[in-house]
């Protein structure tokens, strides 16, 4: 172990290949790289952040990292699915990933998120382990809320993560709620409200970023656009489908939701305007290659070269 | 957090705009707001102007504070108050006089209070805002405008009431009436009534419709043999469905006459004075109701 130990801080290229090595070593260098996104951010009412991303090595791994863990578990969550094991709704995350993981490295475990159904990536991004995940989709005691709450209501509330819910749109006043907690105790943190592209049509949305900006609660409406809400395209049940600006008065902004270095841009930029400002709404472009959840093919309402063109062309 | 009945008058001079808020009239909204800072520990109460608005944040109300708890295993706590009032004003029509008790008494999760007097509702507000889950808490708007003789004990800052324990207003040993909130009110007056002619009532001030103190309400029935359940929503699946069930269940062979139930007119609230008098239990109704499960000669219907 010390030799490998020593061997890591030699450039990997050089590293002679010894029989103590099993594998060329992967870096967990902290050196700064500055890596530009995919498209730069549009905006409403203000100035984007920078395309230019601040990273290092060592997070790109663990982006890595994360992101195929996540991937893996919800592709092992609909073989669990499958073979019955797990029961009722299971709503898929696999696609989004980049949100859940680019989220968590520009915030803090005091900031708050709060999110719908598809909770299982969230979960895990915030601290939750692999073992309390499947047992609770599997209904047992070691699940994360015992068995008694299922694949909708994961919960951390030691990391600040307030579910893990069913009805649509209803997290969202929720999470405004949580951020008037946090400027209630002058915490000079966030709270993060996920919602979907169908989730943006709903009256609360308004209601609870009305009073966001009245009060200047330090709100960051996060909206997962992966294009369909359940079955239903975003321009057959959105009349403006330009999420980031439907805050109306509030500011905006659209991100490349598969581009883990844009998301983490925006959500740091979006944590410092919310806790000095108010409200701001994020629009994450995203995709989920599986369906609404587990008992929709997901192919009924798109076609298979949609969702493998969009495997091919978005790189996650 | 509106309020032209002025409930909260003098409160913001007292904490301050941080902690007393207007609001738009967005109940979803404010309400869905209120339940996420309940999330994160805070204690808000929220009011609504009256509990038919609350329709309009009910979704909040049971899947977002009522079932967390539950669902989250014990780790999301909703230390909330829902609190305005409830039931049928004053000539305000359909839409702005149903009674919620039975709707919100259903949920596991919810704990519901529905006070009388301003003893009940000084101690059981202080005891919903202290206790760590939500709490609906049913005021009356007519009410409000009444006058109670109040102990010093009860003046005491520290005084509150336990959650889910009845009172008994009156003492009898022949009929029980259980009933909450203004129909309280009228019961004492039916007692009053009933005694002149013999008949010794009992009132149950229910002071909790959820947790309901059934054994309170079984004991009184076991002395008395005979019940009469009162309220003023309408009547079917109401409050005085599960009393009766509770008492058949729990106290069946101590019935001597089959349970009487006494409630609102299974009708939409008219306006008409003359008719909105007669959608809501009157004192003659709950007389006639004491007569008829003790077997004396008693006309049925209200208009007899």
């Amino acid at each position: 172990m010390a030799a490998a130990a020593l061997l890591r801080r030699i450039p990997a290229a050089r590293a002679p290949p010894t029989a103590l090595m099993a594998a060329r070593t992967i870096s967990d260098s902290t050196a700064p790289l500055t890596i530009e996104t995919s498209v730069p951010f549009t905006s409403h009412i203000v100035d984007p952040p920078s395309r230019d991303v601040t990273t290092t090595p060592a997070e790109l791994l663990t982006f890595f990292r994360d992101m195929s863990l996540m991937r893996r578990m919800e592709i092992a969550a609909d073989s669990l699915y499958k073979a019955k094991l797990i029961r009722g709704f299971c709503h898929l995350y696999d696609g989004q990933e980049a949100v859940a993981v680019g989220m968590e490295a520009a915030i803090t475990r005091s900031d708050s998120i709060i999110t719908a159904y598809r909770d299982h990536c969230i979960y895990l991004a915030r601290g939750g382990d692999l073992v309390s995940a499947f047992a609770e989709l599997m209904g047992r005691q070691a699940g994360c809320s015992r068995g008694k709450g299922g694949s909708m209501h994961f919960y951390k509330k030691d990391a600040n993560f307030y579910g893990g819910h069913g009805i649509v749109g209803a997290q969202v006043p929720l999470g405004c709620g949580l951020a008037f907690a946090q400027k209630y105790r002058k915490e000079e943190t966030a709270t993060f409200a996920l919602y979907g592209d169908g989730a943006a049509n709903q009256g609360q949305l308004f209601e609870a970023l009305n009073i966001s900006a009245l009060w200047k609660l330090p709100s960051i409406l996060v909206c997962e656009n992966n294009h369909y809400g359940m079955g239903t395209a975003e321009w057959r049940a959105a009349k403006s489908p330009a999420y980031y600006k439907r805050g109306d008065y509030v500011p905006g902004l659209k991100v490349d939701g598969m581009d883990v270095l844009a998301v983490k841009q925006a959500c740091k930029f979006a944590k410092e305007h919310a806790v000095a400002n108010g409200p701001i709404v994020l629009e994450m472009d995203t995709y989920r290659y599986h369906g609404h959840s587990m008992s929709d093919p997901g192919s009924t309402y798109r076609t298979r070269d949609e969702i493998s063109g969009v495997r091919q062309v978005r790189i996650l | 957090m509106m309020c032209s009945i002025q409930i909260t008058k003098g409160l913001l001079d007292k904490y301050g705009p941080d902690r007393v808020l207007d609001t738009p009239i967005t109940e979803a909204g404010f309400t869905g707001i209120a339940v996420g800072a309940a999330y994160q520990g805070l204690r808000p109460v929220v009011e609504f102007m009256t509990f038919n608005f609350s329709m309009q944040a009910i979704d909040h109300i049971i899947n977002s504070a009522a079932k967390s708890n539950y669902m989250s295993a014990g780790q999301i706590s909703v230390p909330i108050v829902f609190r305005g009032p409830n039931g049928a004003a004053a000539g305000v029509g359909a839409q702005h006089s149903q009674c919620y008790a039975a709707w919100y008494a259903h949920v596991p999760g919810l704990k519901v209070l529905a006070p009388y007097s301003a003893e009940d509702a000084r101690g059981l507000l202080k005891s919903a805002i202290r206790d760590p889950d939500p709490v609906v808490f049913l005021e009356n708007e007519l009410l409000y405008g009444e006058s109670f003789p109040i102990s010093a004990e009860v003046l005491d800052s520290s005084f509150s009431l336990p959650i889910g324990k009845a009172k008994i207003e009156r003492e009898g040993k022949d009929i029980t009436i259980t009933a909450y909130s203004k129909m309280v009110g009228y019961a004492l007056q039916a007692a009053e009534i009933l005694s002149k002619e013999g008949i010794s009532a009992e009132v149950i001030n229910l002071r909790s419709i959820r947790p309901l103190d059934r054994a309170a309400i079984n004991a009184s029935v076991r002395k008395t043999n005979r019940l009469v359940t009162l309220e003023e929503g309408f009547p079917q699946h109401g409050v005085g469905s599960e009393i009766c069930m509770s008492v058949v269940e729990e106290s069946f062979e101590y019935l001597d006459a089959p349970v009487e139930r006494i409630a609102g007119a299974d009708v939409p609230m008219p306006y008409a004075a003359n008719l909105e008098r007669m959608a809501v239990p009157q004192v003659d109704d709950i007389v006639r109701a004491a007569k008829r499960a003790c077997y004396r000669a008693a006309p049925m219907a209200a208009t007899a």
